[in-house]
């Protein structure tokens, strides 16, 4: 049976992440109360001494891709999916907003978010960040490489604007 | 371009960013980007993100936690099926017991009621992870002293482990004529039986086996003279009739 408690320590952390990916506080929360649950369903199958951290992070994720596909399949006919709709020149007005690095983020393709994020602010290994999304080392590699791209590029779009305003 | 630096990846770049390069090969990006300033502007801006990230985010860690995302979840759905189903049976139980009075014996509704009470707290018990018992099998010897002494009888704790169930430990339970034992048999699996005891100084008789399904709890229940027994599980009823046999085995030998 998994530690209860070191199921617990992990939460902070799973409560960081999720925030960060779904960028609002209400879908985070559940997000946590969804994995936590399932956790706790399956404590039995986690086998003892594997990374409890990598198992509890791959559970996040799957409920996380779940739900992307349900509002995807929501969409219906508009129902591009986040990977092909992200505005890499964003409007005018759109420009201002990006100041907000969490809105700059939610503006990255999903599945290149999560790589940031459990990168960047987790710091998980490339290797716990390949298995936790079941994929290979180079795909986190080259989301890793346009996820944090795209957001510097936002990012400077964004400062740029604010200068403009500024200069006006 | 210099040799060296056609050697520096993107992968070493964002690894750069990280802190996830050794030492040495670190020495060599940080010669590269000082050669490649605009790759040494897009390193920075990473690590800005990364610091950005947490400046943002690492208040989140210390929020105090729900006290729901402590407790395991498990148990609360099946406890609440089970308690309901019991609770369902209490009145279907109360409402039959009005109609058929005259026509059941005082006796059998009893007995009844013995099962149904060993599932209620078998439903109660078994869920808890952290204290599904009050003295644990390591102090069998005490266990058995305690019980015995409170339901003023001599109880007998049977042995399962060759049928895959270890003695958890035993509790003491109020029930309608006095005080009540529990005690809790754990498979590897983590399902778990409860065996609920109760003296009845009056009786003389012995049954044979009953059988009540409570909910999804099974329970076999019988008479042994002085002692009522009943045995509780979530399982299939021949499954729960073996270990009944056994037990009943082992208290009569």
């Amino acid at each position: 049976m998994a530690d209860a408690e070191g199921i617990i320590t992990h939460i902070p952390h799973l409560r960081r992440y999720a925030r960060a990916l779904t960028g609002d506080q209400v879908s985070a929360e559940d997000l946590v109360q969804d994995t936590l649950e399932r956790a706790w369903k399956r404590m039995a199958l986690w086998r003892p001494g594997s990374n409890i951290r990598a198992w509890l992070f791959t559970i996040m994720h799957n409920l996380y891709v779940n739900q992307i596909k349900a509002a995807a399949r929501g969409l219906r006919g508009n129902g591009e999916q986040a990977e092909s709709s992200v505005p890499v020149s964003p409007t005018q007005d759109d420009r201002l907003e990006l100041r907000d690095l969490n809105k700059a983020l939610q503006r990255l393709p999903h599945d290149q978010r999560e790589v940031v994020l459990l990168i960047g602010l987790e710091q998980l290994s490339y290797g716990e960040a390949a298995k936790i999304i079941g994929v290979p080392i180079g795909t986190i590699m080259s989301r890793l490489s346009r996820g944090r791209e795209q957001l510097r590029l936002m990012m400077n779009r964004a400062n740029s604007s604010a200068q403009l305003k500024a200069i006006k | 371009m210099t040799s060296q630096s056609a050697t520096v990846s993107e992968t070493d770049l964002q690894a750069y960013v990280d802190g996830m390069l050794g030492e040495e090969r670190r020495g060599e990006v940080e010669t590269y980007l000082a050669d490649h300033l605009q790759e040494q502007a897009r390193v920075k801006a990473y690590q800005e993100q990364n610091r950005l990230l947490h400046a943002s985010f690492d208040a989140v860690l210390a929020e105090p936690i729900p006290a729901q995302w402590r407790i395991p979840i498990r148990p609360w759905p099946f406890f609440a099926r089970a308690f309901a189903a019991a609770l369902a049976w209490i009145v279907v139980g109360g409402i039959m017991g009005w109609f058929l009075r005259g026509e059941m014996t005082n006796r059998s509704a009893k007995e009844i009621d013995f099962a149904r009470q060993a599932a209620l707290a078998h439903a109660v018990y078994t869920p808890e992870v952290r204290h599904p018992v009050e003295v644990t099998a390591e102090q069998e010897e005490h266990l058995v002293r305690w019980l015995s002494k409170r339901l003023g009888g001599t109880l007998k704790v049977p042995h399962l482990i060759d049928l895959g169930y270890e003695l958890v430990g035993g509790r003491l339970l109020p029930g309608d004529q006095g005080p009540v034992a529990q005690f809790m048999y754990q498979e590897r699996s983590g399902k778990r039986l409860t065996l609920y005891v109760k003296t009845d100084p009056s009786s003389e008789r012995e049954t044979a086996f009953q059988y009540s399904q409570q909910g999804k709890v099974a329970v076999f229940y019988w008479l042994d003279r002085r002692l009522s027994y009943a045995l509780s599980a979530e399982m299939p009823k021949d499954e729960l009739l073996k270990v009944a046999n056994a037990i009943y085995e082992r208290l009569n030998s």
